[in-house]
C-alpha cells in the first residue's frame, strides 16, 4: 500500500479520485440511543459484500446519556486494526458534534443531523445534512419508538452514499433482529427512507466507495469474548464461577448461553456444567480452586481489579498445585480507571501474581481464533502443570467484532494431567503428592471421591508427602521443584509466531491485540521509509527459546505494548542477556483507545532518527468525556 | 492429654470399618483446647453414622480451628485454604463432585471477620456442607486479640474489655437461609455428638456454632468464653435424641414436650423437654429464643432451627447425577454439529 492509503491529502479528496474499500466511518452517538443495531448492520453489510472490515466500539462507563463512538473500517488489504484517521463522520450527538467536527482533517465527509447546523463551522469538509426527525416521523407513527429506529436512517443514507448494497443492509438487519418482525419492518422503513432521502437530496461529493470483493467468503464475525466462551465449552469446562466486571462479563454470559443450549444431558435434560455468579472475585477464584482441586475443569473470567483480588488464591493454587483457568480481559486501571477502554496493563502483576515467589503461566491471544484455541490450550496446560493458567485478552479483542476464519473442531483428547491411578501407583511404588517422579517437576495428584490415596492440601510448608513441615530443606526442595515445573512449561506453551526477513536490521516484538496495528505498521515502514522489519509475536509466558534467538538475530528490537511501563519488556529483562538489554526499545501506547498502525510507525521512525512523513492526526475522540458531573 | 482421639472401641461400623480411618494426625493445638474435643466428636459421629471417609472432604480457613481437619478423618482428602475463604473452596469442590460429603471447620475470626462475606453467601446458597465454627471469641494463633463473637464487656487476658457487640452467627445463619442451625459447647459431649450425627442426616447447609474455650488466651475470670462461664450460662434446650435411618428403633414420646423432626435421609430427630411452643422448623421461634437467651446473658444450645426439605444449591443448579469432575469427553464436548451451528450463526 502507499502512504496515501493511510492519510489521503486534502487535495485528493474529491469525487474525482475514487477511494475504494479503504476508509473508516466514525459514528458519534449518545450512549443508550440504540445505535448499536445500526452500527452492526453497517458493519455486517460491508462484510457481506466481501470487503474486510472491523468495528470498534468506544463507549463510556455509563448506561445512557454519555457520548459514544463506533468506528467501522473497511480495508481491501485486510488491515483490521484501528485507524486513527476518520474519513467519514456520522455526527448524531449534539453534545460532541462541534468538537468532533473541529478535530477532523480537511476533506473529511460529515453526515449530520440537520438542526445541528455543522456546515457553518468549516468550509473544508464535505457536509451531508439529513433531517432525521422529519424522516423518522414519516416512517414511524409511534412517537415512542422513533428514538430506536432513527439511527437506521443513517445506515440508509450511507448505503446510498457509499454504494453499500441496500439488499445486503436488509439482510444484515434481519440477521441482527432475528424473528422480531415488527422491529424489522420499522427499521426497514427507516433504512429505505434514508436511502431515498440521499438519492433525492444528497449528490455524492466524497471519494469513498464500497465495491464487492471476495475477501470474506466463508468467514465469521465474532467478538473475542464469544470466541473464548466457545473454546471453554469445547474444552469441556464443567465449573464456571464469575463476578460481573466490564469488559469481561460478556464472556461468561455468552458461555452460559452456549452451555444451556449444548451442554444439557440429552436424556435427562440436566446440566453437565455448573455456573455460579459469585459474591466477588475472591469467591470466584476460590470456587475455581475448590473445583479444580476436586478434579473439575474450572474457570473464571475477570479484568484487572478482579485479578488483584484473586492474588491470594493465585499464590495458594501455585503452591498447593491446583489447576484452573482465569481469563483477564484487560482494561485501563486502577480501580475503575477507564473501565470501558482497552489496555495491556496487567502483564507484570499477573506474571508474578501473589506473595512470595510465584510465576504464573499466561497465554496471550491476538485474534478471536486464538481466544478460541487458547481457551482449550489453557485447560490442558492447567491440568498438565497443576497451576492456574491466565489468558490475557483485552477489551479491544474481547468486546469488539473481528473477522475470522471459521473455527476448527478440536480433534484432540483432553489432557487431564498426571492423575494417580492404580497402574501408576504400581509403577512408582510409593506415592508422594509433591514428589517429582518424572524429573519434570510435575507430581502426581489424586482427587477426592475416587478411592485413591488422600492427602492434606495446605498453603503451609509441606514435604513430598504433603505433610506439614517447616524444615528448611523441605521448603527449598519444594520451591526448586516448583521452579523446575515452570521451566518444563516453556516446552508446552504456545510458541511465538516469527517472521524473519532477509536484510532486516529491525525486529518488532508484539503480542495480543497490538498485532493488527503492528502488521499494518510493518507495511507502512517498508513502503513509506524502506524499513524492513522482522516480527515476533509472543503468545505465552514463560518465554521460549525463539525469543532469545530473535534477539540474537536483529540489531534493534522494538517491543510494542499497550501500557505505560513497558511491562512485557520488564518481564523479558528478567530472562535476557546483557547483550540483549542494549538492543531492546519500547513503543508504548496507553491512551485507552486501541493501538493503531500510524502511532507505531511514527514512533519507530522517530526512534530510528528519521522524521515521520505524515503528521499524526489528532484523536477525533479527544473531545471525549471530561469534567461531566463535576 | 495431647491426643484428641478416644480409646479405640474394638468395633466396626455399618460399613465394616474400624475407627482408625476416622482418626487423624496428632493434634498440635494446646492441651485442653476445646477444638480437640470437637475433633473427637467428629470422629465419633462420622464413625457411628457409617460415613465413607473416602467420600468426605475436610475444609478449613486459617486459624487454630482451621488446623483441626488434620486431626480427624485421616482417610479423607483435606484442604486448609486461605483466611475466611473456605466457603468458596467448598462450593467449588461440591460443584465438581456432588457426591462428596463436605465438612468445613472455621473459627470465629475466620467466619465473623475476614470471612463474613463468604459466610453470608454460603448460608444463602444452602450448599450441602457441615460448617462448624469453633468459637472461642478470640484469635488464638496471633495471641489472643478479640474476635467479632466476643461479648461486650468480656475481658482479654490483659484486662482490656471488649467494647463492640458480638455477631451472633446462629441468628445470621437462620436469617440468611441455612437450613440446619445449631449451637453447642465443646464440653457437652452428648449434645454435640447428637447434633453432628443429625447434621450428617441433613442435606443443605448445617451451620453449627460450637463454643470452644481457648485455654491459653481466653479461659480466665472476666471472659465470657471461658469453660467456667460457659458451664454456668449454657441454656441447654432439652435433650436431643437422634435415631439414624439405618437403626430400627421406635421412640415413644409425648408430643407436648418433645418435638420430632424427620430428616432428609429418613433419620429422626427428637428434641425432648423443649418449651411447649418451641417449633424448630419456625425461624421466628428460633430467633426469639436466641434474642431472649442473649438478653439474659446466656446462650441457648441445641438444634435451633431445621428445614429438612429446603432445596439445596446442587439441586437448584439441576446438575447431572454423576460428579461433573469425572464426566467423559463425549459428555462435555458437544459434537461437530454444535460448532457448525454456532459458526453458521456468526457468518
Amino acid at each position: 500500500m502507499s502512504l496515501s492509503d493511510v492519510a489521503v491529502p486534502a487535495a485528493s479528496r474529491s469525487t474525482a479520485t475514487r477511494v475504494v474499500n479503504d476508509f473508516s466511518v466514525q459514528v458519534a452517538t449518545v450512549n443508550g440511543s440504540g445505535s448499536q443495531t445500526a452500527n452492526l448492520v453497517l458493519l455486517r453489510s460491508i462484510f457481506q459484500m466481501g470487503v474486510p472490515v472491523s468495528g470498534k466500539n468506544m463507549f463510556p462507563s455509563n448506561i445512557a446519556g454519555l457520548p459514544t463512538w463506533y468506528t467501522i473500517r473497511a480495508n481491501k488489504h485486510g488491515y483490521v486494526g484501528r485507524k486513527k484517521e476518520v474519513d467519514f463522520l456520522v455526527a448524531m450527538n449534539p453534545e460532541t458534534a462541534r468538537e468532533d467536527v473541529l478535530s477532523l482533517e480537511p476533506g473529511t465527509a460529515v453526515l449530520y443531523d440537520e438542526p445541528l447546523k455543522l456546515s457553518a463551522l468549516r468550509s473544508d469538509l464535505v457536509f451531508y445534512p439529513v433531517p432525521f426527525d422529519r424522516i423518522v416521523a414519516e416512517v414511524c407513527k409511534d412517537a415512542k419508538l422513533r428514538r430506536l429506529v432513527k439511527n437506521m436512517i443513517y445506515d440508509g443514507v450511507l448505503s446510498k452514499l457509499l454504494n453499500i448494497d441496500l439488499a445486503q443492509m436488509a439482510h444484515a438487519l434481519k440477521r441482527q433482529l432475528g424473528k422480531k418482525q415488527k422491529a424489522i419492518d420499522l427499521n426497514m422503513g427507516a433504512l429505505e427512507a434514508g436511502f431515498a432521502y440521499a438519492e433525492q437530496h444528497l449528490p455524492k461529493r466524497d471519494p469513498y466507495w464500497v465495491e464487492p470483493m471476495d475477501r470474506t467468503a466463508g468467514m465469521i464475525l465474532v467478538e473475542g469474548n464469544a470466541a473464548a466462551a466457545l473454546g471453554c465449552m469445547m474444552a469441556g469446562v464443567t465449573v464456571v464461577a464469575w463476578y460481573p466486571i466490564t469488559p469481561s462479563s460478556s464472556l461468561p454470559e455468552t458461555l452460559i448461553g452456549y452451555l444451556k443450549k449444548y451442554r444439557k444431558d440429552p436424556e435427562t435434560g440436566k446440566a453437565t456444567y455448573a455456573v455460579v455468579q459469585a459474591e466477588d472475585e475472591i469467591a470466584s477464584i476460590g470456587m475455581v480452586v475448590g473445583a479444580g482441586w476436586a478434579g473439575a475443569r474450572a474457570m473464571t473470567s475477570t479484568s484487572g481489579p478482579g485479578i488483584s483480588l484473586m492474588a491470594e488464591f493465585a499464590g495458594l493454587a501455585y503452591y498447593a498445585e491446583v489447576p484452573g483457568v482465569v481469563f483477564d480481559i484487560q482494561r485501563v486501571g486502577p480501580s475503575t480507571g477507564l473501565p470501558t477502554r482497552t489496555a495491556q496493563g496487567d502483564l507484570l502483576s499477573t506474571a508474578v501474581l501473589s506473595h512470595g515467589d510465584t510465576r504464573q503461566i499466561m497465554l496471550i491471544p491476538a485474534s478471536v481464533e486464538e481466544c478460541y484455541t487458547m481457551a482449550m490450550d489453557a485447560f490442558d496446560l492447567a491440568e498438565r502443570f497443576q497451576v492456574i493458567v491466565f489468558i490475557m485478552s483485552d477489551l479491544d479483542l474481547g468486546m469488539n467484532m473481528w473477522m475470522s476464519n471459521t473455527f476448527e473442531y478440536p480433534e484432540r483428547q483432553l489432557d487431564r494431567g498426571k492423575r494417580l491411578d492404580r497402574e501408576t501407583l504400581q509403577r512408582i511404588g510409593e506415592w508422594g503428592r509433591y514428589k517429582d517422579v518424572d524429573g519434570d517437576g510435575i507430581p502426581y495428584r489424586t482427587v477426592p471421591g475416587e478411592s485413591m490415596p488422600p492427602y492434606f492440601t495446605r498453603g503451609s510448608g509441606h514435604n513430598e508427602k504433603a505433610q506439614y513441615s517447616e524444615r528448611p530443606d523441605d521448603y527449598v526442595n519444594n520451591m526448586e521443584r516448583l521452579a523446575r515445573k515452570f521451566e518444563s512449561a516453556r516446552g508446552h506453551v504456545p510458541k511465538p509466531v516469527v517472521q524473519d526477513v532477509d536484510g532486516a536490521e529491525i525486529g518488532i516484538i508484539g503480542f495480543g491485540s497490538s498485532h493488527w496495528a503492528i502488521d499494518e505498521s510493518r507495511d507502512q515502514l517498508e513502503r513509506g521509509y524502506g524499513i524492513k522489519t522482522a516480527y515476533l509475536r509472543l503468545r505465552a509466558y514463560p518465554f521460549t527459546d525463539e525469543l532469545t534467538l530473535f534477539l540474537d538475530r536483529y540489531e534493534r528490537i522494538y517491543v510494542v505494548e499497550q501500557n505505560r511501563d513497558a511491562q512485557m519488556l520488564a518481564l523479558m529483562r528478567l530472562d535476557i542477556t546483557a547483550d540483549h538489554h542494549a538492543k531492546v526499545r519500547s513503543v508504548l501506547h496507553f491512551s485507552g483507545l486501541p493501538i493503531d498502525a500510524r502511532s507505531v510507525t511514527d514512533d519507530i521512525v522517530e526512534q530510528e532518527g528519521l522524521k515521520p512523513k505524515t503528521s499524526a492526526p489528532r484523536e477525533t475522540l479527544a473531545a471525549g468525556i471530561a469534567g461531566r458531573g463535576e | 492429654m495431647s491426643t484428641p482421639t478416644p480409646e479405640a472401641p474394638k468395633r466396626l461400623n455399618r460399613l465394616g470399618l474400624e475407627l482408625q480411618p476416622y482418626r487423624g494426625g496428632k493434634t498440635t493445638l494446646c492441651a485442653g483446647c476445646g477444638h480437640n474435643a470437637i475433633s473427637e466428636r467428629i470422629i465419633e459421629a462420622f464413625f457411628e453414622m457409617g460415613v465413607d471417609p473416602g467420600q468426605v472432604i475436610k475444609l478449613s480457613g486459617i486459624g487454630c480451628s482451621s488446623k483441626s481437619p488434620a486431626y480427624f478423618l485421616g482417610a479423607a482428602h483435606g484442604f486448609n485454604t486461605v483466611h475466611g475463604r473456605m466457603p468458596s473452596v467448598g462450593t467449588g469442590a461440591m460443584l465438581a463432585n456432588r457426591k462428596l460429603i463436605a465438612i468445613g471447620i472455621s473459627g470465629d475470626g475466620d467466619t465473623g471477620a475476614i470471612g463474613i462475606g463468604q459466610f453470608v453467601h454460603l448460608m444463602r446458597r444452602n450448599l450441602p456442607i457441615i460448617y462448624i465454627i469453633e468459637d472461642n471469641g478470640c484469635y488464638g494463633l496471633t495471641k489472643g486479640q478479640f474476635s467479632p463473637t466476643a461479648d461486650v464487656g468480656s475481658k482479654a487476658k490483659n484486662g482490656v474489655a471488649n467494647e463492640l457487640p458480638p455477631i451472633d452467627t446462629c441468628r445470621l445463619a437462620i436469617e440468611l437461609g441455612a437450613s440446619f442451625v445449631a449451637r453447642s459447647f465443646s464440653g457437652d459431649k452428648k449434645q454435640l455428638l447428637a447434633i453432628l450425627k443429625a447434621s450428617l442426616a441433613h442435606r443443605g447447609t448445617c451451620m453449627i456454632d460450637v463454643l470452644s474455650p481457648c485455654v491459653t488466651f481466653n479461659d480466665h475470670e472476666g471472659s465470657t468464653k471461658s469453660y467456667a462461664y460457659a458451664k454456668d450460662h449454657d441454656d441447654v434446650m432439652g435433650d436431643i435424641t437422634f435415631v439414624p435411618f439405618f437403626e430400627d428403633i421406635s421412640v415413644e414420646y409425648d408430643p407436648g414436650t418433645t418435638k420430632a423432626v424427620e430428616m432428609h435421609d429418613g433419620s429422626k430427630l427428637y428434641l425432648r423437654k423443649v418449651a411447649e411452643d418451641y417449633n424448630p422448623t419456625d425461624k421466628m421461634t428460633a430467633l426469639r429464643l436466641l434474642h431472649e437467651t442473649a438478653r439474659r446473658g446466656e446462650f441457648a444450645t441445641g438444634v435451633l432451627y431445621v428445614e429438612p426439605d429446603k432445596e439445596d444449591f446442587i439441586s437448584l443448579l439441576g446438575l447431572v447425577d454423576e460428579p461433573l469432575a469425572s464426566l467423559p469427553l463425549d459428555r462435555v464436548r458437544p459434537g461437530r454439529a454444535a460448532l457448525d451451528e454456532v459458526m453458521e450463526s456468526l457468518r
